[in-house]
């Protein structure tokens, strides 16, 4: 390693690259966190890439055939399912937002000494696993159980069906089912991102904005709200991205006509074994995530989301 | 060890030949008669010429790699079953009498798993084991019949040999000898029998009785109450019998007109759902009134509620099996073949089928039923009667070009 060391003519004082040694420190603290891309990001991905240009058939192995047919099948035959899947979740991540924000403000500005007991239990579901939480639902959400009754009694039920969220008087199995499942299931991810924007912002704009005669409506339209635009950003998008590729949701809590395009990609992994079909789709899902994410994030205008 | 692996080719096959249809077999061939050992026979040429290219398998002509059988040495045995799938002690779910009993018998440690969750997701587990000629670490698994005849087509179980298996020979009952994807059953022993059956909540349909498929799917007063299987055999073959067709012979069109009488069922919202195992949580809630169901669901059911009904559809029901298997590669072969033998003791199938309530495949274990629990003897979804037996049809064997054709097409109906 001497070699490497600065040459003893250099003067320290004099303004110049750094010696060589430390320039390469960053490379190494990277190297961790590179590798591990690498080997279960990079890796994955140009596998899964090549795997959906390839044709043939799982009992004659697959080959790279590069055929490109492949995304405009899945795309025909599934555009449905990408439809409903994109819906479902910006469902849920409007809903998430609708009950978050207030959650968060709460938090951040009113709960006082109670706020780490509240933030625990924001976090408090994770103690559970995903499965039996959406499982949980199918109890609460019951045909014959107390809810589905008290909403039939108040003819709630008969709203939600002519706006064609339900069917027959029932909750569970219908796309209101599905979309009440993922806003709970990834509300934490809202919440937590908008509660850490919002905890930022010093109490004292708020009397500033006062004491030069906003009304607390124009306080919260044009101090808190954008200030707290990086929590919405990133608690949308964490909420959105999931949401979209979800599939045990529409599994548990939906019928045939909810399932999402997630399910989609598992039955062609897992039991059609048509894995080329089932790597286009997944390659289709990130690339439509990836372009509506970018277009998001330009439009909300936020460069600094951290 | 596998007595033919250090011979030339012409004289292994010779041996197997005198093995199967020598005087060495004869006891075996006279056991097997009823069930048609001579289709397994006949289907021993019909296996070494399955198409598998040699880079997909371990063996050479697409029979299972026999590894060198470390039995003799090491008195190990690893096996992966399905979760609930073995009888435990009442107070200590940890301890498995029958499996306990074995262990003590023979010496053997048994390194008892419960890791097979679902046939395909299992299949892709130990995949790249098997394909890459390597140990998948299991010795005996326990697997649909399907999902064993793909193992089977592509090499990957071992050959059982019938030397090991006195008891199973003789008390394996003659319906399930002649199975369509393992003719004589060469590789496989049924663990435990699986009939699909119509079943209903007596409360949820108001006392209505649910009788036919052709109910489940058009009966207006069942609307949106209705779940059938998501396994693709299961509900396409009840549906096809239901047609007046076999699900064990039957054709494309035939196929495709049984998904069409599925689809407009999903069309016309009188499915709710299509289910693996978790329908009986909703079936007792009563979000599902009537559904298609697995027969050994219903019985433990039935022992909770009084309001669950089964129907045997009078056009018939669909049964299968669950095999134990030897994946290629593995190191304890006659450890296995031990313990398959063990589990074909009447006495020890009686207290598994006790404790398991499927359908109990072992001659003999009926008797031994009724010394521990007379009820469960006269227990039709256990121990069928004649008249169900003869209403009982099995899904036909299918090569993978076939099944995925047809998963495709079924994927879509289901909604995905």
């Amino acid at each position: 390693m001497t070699a490497l060391a600065a040459p003893p003519e250099a003067t320290p004082e004099a303004p110049g690259p750094p010696p060589p040694r430390r320039r390469l420190t960053p490379y190494w603290l990277l190297l961790p966190a590179a590798l591990w891309l690498l080997v279960f990001f990079a890796a994955p991905l140009v596998y899964q890439a090549s795997t959906s240009v390839q044709s043939g058939s799982f009992e004659e192995g697959f080959e790279v055939t590069w055929r490109w047919a492949n995304y405009t099948e899945a795309l025909d035959t599934y555009a449905e399912h990408f439809a409903r899947s994109f819906g479902y979740a910006a469902a849920a991540t409007v809903l998430c937002l609708a009950i978050g924000y207030p959650l968060a403000y709460m938090i951040a500005f009113r709960a006082g000494r109670w706020r780490g007991v509240l933030l625990v239990l924001v976090i408090a579901p994770f103690f559970t696993s995903f499965l039996i939480r959406t499982l949980a639902w199918k109890t609460i959400l019951s045909d014959n159980g107390p809810l589905v009754g008290a909403l039939d009694t108040l003819h709630v039920l008969d709203v939600t069906a002519t706006l064609g969220l339900t069917t027959d008087d029932r909750l569970l199995a219908t796309p209101l089912a599905v979309v009440c499942g993922l806003t709970y299931n990834f509300l934490p991810f809202m919440i937590l991102p908008l509660y850490t924007s919002l905890e930022r912002v010093d109490p004292g704009l708020h009397e500033a904005a006062q004491d030069l005669y906003a009304r607390p409506l124009t306080v919260f339209r044009r101090v808190t709200l954008p200030l707290s635009m990086p929590g919405v950003v990133a608690g949308t998008l964490l909420t959105f991205i999931p949401a979209s590729g979800d599939y045990i949701n529409a599994q548990l809590l939906g019928s045939p006509k909810e399932q999402m395009v997630g399910n989609a990609i598992q039955k062609q992994f897992l039991n059609v074994l048509d894995y080329p079909t089932a790597a286009a789709m997944s390659f289709l899902l990130m690339a439509a995530i990836l372009i509506m994410v970018t277009v998001y994030i330009r439009r909300a205008g936020t460069e600094e989301l951290v | 060890m596998d007595p033919f692996a250090s011979l030339p080719e012409p004289v292994a096959r010779a041996w197997e030949r005198s093995l199967t249809s020598g005087r060495a077999a004869v006891s075996r061939r006279r056991l097997l008669a009823a069930g048609g050992a001579l289709a397994g026979a006949a289907a021993l040429p019909a296996l070494g010429a399955c198409g598998i290219p040699a880079a997909d398998t371990g063996g050479e002509d697409g029979e299972a790699a026999a590894a060198r059988d470390y039995s003799g040495k090491e008195k190990e045995l690893a096996f992966s079953n399905w979760p609930l799938y073995i009888d435990v002690d009442d107070e200590n779910e940890n301890v498995r009498p029958t499996l306990e009993r074995f262990q003590e018998r023979s010496g053997i440690r048994v390194a008892y798993t419960e890791d097979v969750n679902d046939n395909v997701e299992f299949f892709g587990r130990i995949k790249p084991q098997l394909a890459a000629g390597q140990d998948t670490g299991r010795d005996l698994v326990c697997l649909s019949d399907f999902m064993a005849g793909r193992l089977i087509r592509h090499g990957w179980a071992q050959r059982l040999d019938p030397r090991n298996l006195p008891h199973a020979n003789v008390n394996l009952e003659p319906r399930f000898r002649n199975a369509a994807h393992d003719p004589g059953r060469q590789f496989t022993m049924p663990w435990a029998g699986l009939a699909t059956v119509v079943a209903y909540n007596k409360k949820a349909t108001g006392g209505r009785e649910v009788s036919s498929v052709a109910q489940l799917m058009e009966d207006e007063a069942l609307k949106g109450k209705v779940s059938l299987l998501t396994e693709m055999q299961d509900t396409i073959g009840m549906t096809l019998i239901d047609m007046g067709k076999s699900p064990t012979k039957f054709t494309d069109d035939d196929f495709d007109a049984a998904l069409a009488r599925v689809q407009k069922a999903v069309d016309d919202d009188q499915l709710r759902r299509f289910t693996g195992n978790d329908y009986t949580e909703e079936l007792v809630k009563g979000d599902i009134a009537a559904c298609l169901a697995w027969a050994g669901d219903i019985v433990q059911l039935q022992l909770d509620t009084d309001d669950i009904e089964f129907v045997i559809p009078a056009k018939g029901y669909l049964y299968a099996t669950d095999d134990l298997l030897v994946p290629a590669r593995a190191r304890h072969k006659t450890n296995a073949e031990k313990l398959i033998d063990y589990y074909y003791r009447p006495d020890v199938a009686a207290e598994l089928a006790a404790w398991v309530n499927y359908i109990c495949p072992v001659v003999g274990a009926r008797a031994e039923m009724k010394k521990i629990d007379a009820s469960l003897a006269d227990y039709p979804l256990i121990f069928p009667d004649r008249q169900m037996i003869d209403k009982g049809q099995v899904f036909m064997s299918m090569n993978d070009d076939k099944e995925t054709a047809y998963q495709d097409k079924w994927s879509k109906v289901i909604g995905a």
